[in-house]
């Protein structure tokens, strides 16, 4: 008795699991992989703010050891026996499905499951998504960095490092303080001197007796402590110091606009196209970063250009001819109409597997050098396909000659070289 | 165990006494913990349950998930298979599809347990008994326990061994230490000594040990594999015939660490601490109907005992009764939650009647339990607690009323049938044949193949061969090859498995290539 020893253990570190838990990722990176990539083709490009639920097969998890096998000969006792006795048989269910063990298996919260569930946080998924385009690490970071913020001033304080410290502020504080402290001394000072002068300048009484030497001595021993006194007031101390004061306030909130323009001709795949979409999301992660309020446009072409929402964008299928200039045709004059260059930074992003008919290419060239490379903050191209470049390419190539910063082309087979076309708009947002 | 002993719970006991409840409300407080602690122990003491010091730990609910997922240690090395754990433990536990247990209980010395701190006053009292005076006395007196595991050490052992891990995936890569212990695991039911008794641990003498180890180790490896072959030697056939372990081996990881060519020290150190592990868990895995039956009888005595003594209130003791029934609910064979037969119910049951049978025996129990019936409970009850295993205790204390109460009843699936057969029911002509087959199921070298090293050839390929002795013809189960390849990297050549029946080769697994054909 009295040997019990109670202790609170719940302000201790409760995330124990947390090495475990990435041990368990990391080593079904593959499987939690294409989760995600199920993922992205069901998610709205937009719909980012949220972790996923992944499921594994759970024979590829198994831990797997000795045990017995189905077959041979095995007696179970099982309780509850209604109107059973002995000697009775009891046909056996078809397909040889044997009455197992009584745990055998049994998942802790007692569901036989073939999947092994569970969910993984937006920071994971994220993770994994750029695994996929593999991003590199800076700019992870700075995807996945919640929010970026101004240092604004906002007043002073009392404590602070050297770098920060308020000159003229500290001084004049040092200065007040010195007139506190020593202005009443001083006055007494001027008081003391102007009775010493007096005293000095009378006349010398004969009498000795009556000599003013005493007080003359008093007086000046007084102000001889006083001046000391208020020669120890120091020039400038601790509490006179001010620093400038610094708050984290998040950046100024901005609008974009992002355009998609994606062809649908016959020729795009679902493959082109779930392609395209990582290629738009990225985009997208990278705008939602830097910009509070993000507009996005879906502009699909074949032989004429539509604005249409995401799920048409994506899933719906067109044949046709391309004529890429339709489209380009379509974000101008929305930009005109919805998104003064004034107000908005203007972001576009195309995707294609590089067909168009040939006489437009030199139209989308002109388009792109005239009309809208003005208006827009960067603008990036990638042509889905592992063949040849078609005309379109040659085309752009010459607009990126002349607009080296706010134009970018790539030709990409698979999602992971989709990077590229946005490298130099991460360099230069990292600056 | 003397007559001066208030013997509580007796019949015809006088009820709710007039001392006042030590609360009334359901929040608990530290101050209300220890003074239902103290009250609990003067009970236990009561009843003379002899007990390793308690440390009861109040811990959040996200705090128990980590314990469960690290299977109740309170340290633990990492891997991902407890990451697993983790997840499928949160995510049941998010959906409301699984309660967490009330409590853990380490079997250390001071007997660590834990308390959530969302339960109620009520569930911490329950708790408190259930774990710190069952468990904890069970620890400390069945035979098991007492002999395999040294509750002192085991704290210091499991730092010792999680420094060691790191140490090693810091030095070897996270990837080579991972490969090693997933090969251990899976070989861990297979890496106990079941009969002889293993030296305690100690966390400070493994450290201190480890370098002399280290060197010793590799040099007997070195000296088995140093025999050069002579062949005039394997003309002898009496020779030949020699194997190499000369008697099976029963300690698979126990031999792989000992004997295989190519590991290298750290990999026999890794392989070392699992089988620890395991034989520090093994006890446990024997005894879980004991166990639990022993802490769940203890609880609901002692929380009655309080209740008699008026230091608890009715709307305590019906939150009590209402968790306790739920502990002890057995689903019958056709419901759909029936998943075999609950530890807690059986075990309790068991306890609950040896209780009846010494008090107010019948005419059956005389003829059953003839030196039982009518002694002392409390000391029979120890008795039964302190000398036996699932397996022999249910072969000795399961009386014909349990078995009529639960309504057992034994089916036999044979393969070679096609139906099943009721072969024995909670009758006269039933009970000791029901009551052997429960027994053996419990057995677990009943539950679990019966594998052993067999032979290592020595002086050819340096294979590794296994023999399994089926029992009752039940083959190994589909894992068997994957399990092979885990020996296989551990053995560093080639694993043979062979099924045996009577002489007979009846099945042969291989990894990764079968024998060469012997002419």
């Amino acid at each position: 008795m009295g040997m019990t020893h109670i202790v609170d253990r719940r302000l201790n570190g409760k995330n124990k699991s947390a090495v475990n838990r990435e041990r368990f990722l990391r080593r079904y990176r593959h499987h939690i992989k294409k989760a995600v990539s199920d993922a992205v083709h069901r998610r709205s490009i937009t719909d980012i703010e949220r972790g996923e639920n992944i499921s594994i097969p759970t024979r590829d998890i198994d831990e797997p050891v000795f045990h017995h096998g189905q077959g041979g000969h095995r007696e179970m006792v099982h309780p509850g026996n209604q109107d059973f006795v002995a000697g009775d048989r009891l046909p056996k269910p078809e397909g040889g499905e044997g009455q197992g063990q009584g745990q055998g298996q049994a998942s802790p919260d007692g569901e036989g499951m073939d999947e092994f569930a569970f969910q993984i946080t937006q920071e994971e998924f994220l993770n994994f998504l750029f695994d996929d385009l593999e991003l590199p690490n800076l700019v992870r970071k700075k995807l996945k960095d919640t929010e970026t913020f101004n240092y604004v001033r906002s007043g002073f304080s009392t404590q602070g490092v050297p770098a920060k410290l308020d000159v003229i502020r500290s001084l004049r504080g040092a200065h007040a303080r010195r007139l506190g402290l020593g202005g009443a001394r001083k006055k007494k000072i001027r008081e003391l001197e102007a009775q010493l002068a007096d005293l000095l300048t009378a006349p010398a009484d004969l009498d000795a007796a009556f000599s003013h030497e005493d007080q003359i001595k008093v007086l000046e021993d007084e102000i001889a402590r006083l001046k000391a006194n208020v020669k120890r007031i120091p020039f400038i101390d601790e509490i006179d110091l001010r620093y400038r004061q610094h708050l984290k306030q998040p950046k100024p909130a901005t609008s974009a606009v992002m355009f998609c323009l994606m062809d649908v001709s016959g020729s795009m795949t679902q493959m082109h196209k779930d392609t395209a979409k990582r290629f738009f999301l990225l985009l997208y992660l990278f705008l939602k970063k830097n910009y509070k309020r993000i507009d996005v446009v879906f502009i699909r072409h074949h032989t004429s250009a539509k604005e249409v929402d995401e799920e048409e964008f994506f899933y719906s299928r067109e044949t046709g001819g391309t004529i890429v200039s339709s489209a380009l045709k379509l974000m101008h004059k929305i930009i005109d109409s919805r998104y003064s260059p004034a107000e908005w930074n203007i972001y576009a992003a195309q995707a294609s597997d590089g067909d168009n008919w040939n006489d437009d290419s030199p139209v989308c060239g002109k388009l792109l050098t005239e009309s809208i490379l003005p208006l827009v903050q960067y603008f990036a191209y990638v042509e889905i396909t592992p063949q040849d470049h078609q005309m379109l390419w040659y085309e752009y190539e010459q607009v990126q000659e002349r607009f080296p910063e706010s134009f970018a082309q790539q030709q990409i087979a698979d999602p992971s070289e989709i990077y590229p076309v946005f490298r130099r708009l991460f360099e230069r947002k990292a600056a | 165990m003397s007559d001066a002993i208030d013997r509580p719970n007796a019949l015809g006991s006088e009820g709710p006494a007039a001392r006042e409840p030590v609360s009334t409300g359901s929040e608990w407080t530290f101050e209300l913990i220890r003074q239902y602690d103290e009250e609990i122990a003067k009970c236990a003491a009561e009843f003379g349950l002899d007990t390793y010091p308690n440390q009861v730990e109040v811990i959040s609910a996200e705090q128990m998930m980590d314990a469960y997922s690290s299977v109740g240690m309170p340290v633990g090395y990492n891997h991902w298979s407890f990451g697993k754990q983790f997840l499928s433990t949160s995510k049941g536990y998010q959906r409301g599809q699984m309660g967490l247990a009330y409590e853990i209980v380490i079997n250390s010395d001071p007997c660590i347990a834990y308390l959530m701190e969302e339960n109620t006053l009520p569930m911490q009292a329950l708790v408190i008994a259930h774990a710190c005076y069952g468990h904890n006395s069970f620890f400390k007196g069945n035979y098991l326990f007492r002999t395999w595991t040294d509750a002192s050490a085991i704290v210091d052992y499991l730092v010792f061994a999680r420094n060691y891990v790191s140490e090693c995936e810091e030095r070897h890569g996270v990837d080579a230490v991972e490969q090693i212990l997933d090969s251990c695991h899976a070989l861990m039911n297979h890496g106990v000594d079941r009969y002889k008794r293993p030296a305690p641990i100690s966390a400070e003498k493994e450290a201190l040990r480890q370098e002399e180890r280290e060197e010793y180790l590799q040099r007997r490896v070195n000296d088995l594999w140093r025999t050069i072959p002579k062949m005039d030697e394997d003309e002898d056939p009496v020779k030949r015939k020699k194997r190499y372990p000369e008697e099976p081996q029963e300690n698979l990881l126990y031999f792989i660490e000992k004997n295989a060519p190519l590991l290298e020290t750290w990999q026999r150190e890794l392989i070392r601490i699992v089988r620890k592990l395991a034989q520090y868990f093994y006890p446990q895995r024997q005894t879980q109907v004991m166990n639990e039956g022993w802490a769940t009888f203890w609880h609901y005595t002692l929380l009655n005992r309080m209740y008699e003594k008026g230091l608890v209130t009715d709307g305590f003791m019906l939150e009590f009764l209402q968790s306790h029934t739920a502990v002890v609910y057995q689903p019958p064979f056709n419901s759909p939650w029936y998943s075999g037969i609950n530890p807690y119910t059986l075990g309790f049951s068991i306890f609950i009647d040896l209780r009846r049978i010494c008090e107010t025996p019948t005419d059956e129990d005389r003829e059953w339990f003839p030196d039982i019936a009518g002694t002392d409970w409390v000391e029979s009850l120890h008795f039964a607690m302190a000398n036996f295993k699932d397996e022999s205790f249910i072969q000795q204390f399961l009386s014909p009323k349990v078995m009529r109460d639960l309504k057992l009843f034994a089916i036999e699936d044979d393969d070679l049938e096609d139906s099943y057969k009721v072969t024995a029911i909670h009758d006269e002509p039933g009970y000791r044949e029901l009551r052997e087959k429960l027994a053996r199921q419990y057995n677990l070298s009943y539950r679990e193949p019966n594998i052993q090293v067999w032979n290592v050839d020595v002086r050819g390929d340096r294979s590794l061969t296994l023999r399994h002795v089926p029992v009752d013809r039940v083959p190994l189960g589909e894992d068997t090859e994957e399990v092979l390849r885990h020996a296989h990297r551990l053995w560093g050549f080639d694993v043979h498995l062979e099924s045996v029946e009577e002489g007979t080769l009846i099945d042969d697994y291989h990894c990764p290539h079968p024998p060469p054909l012997k002419s």
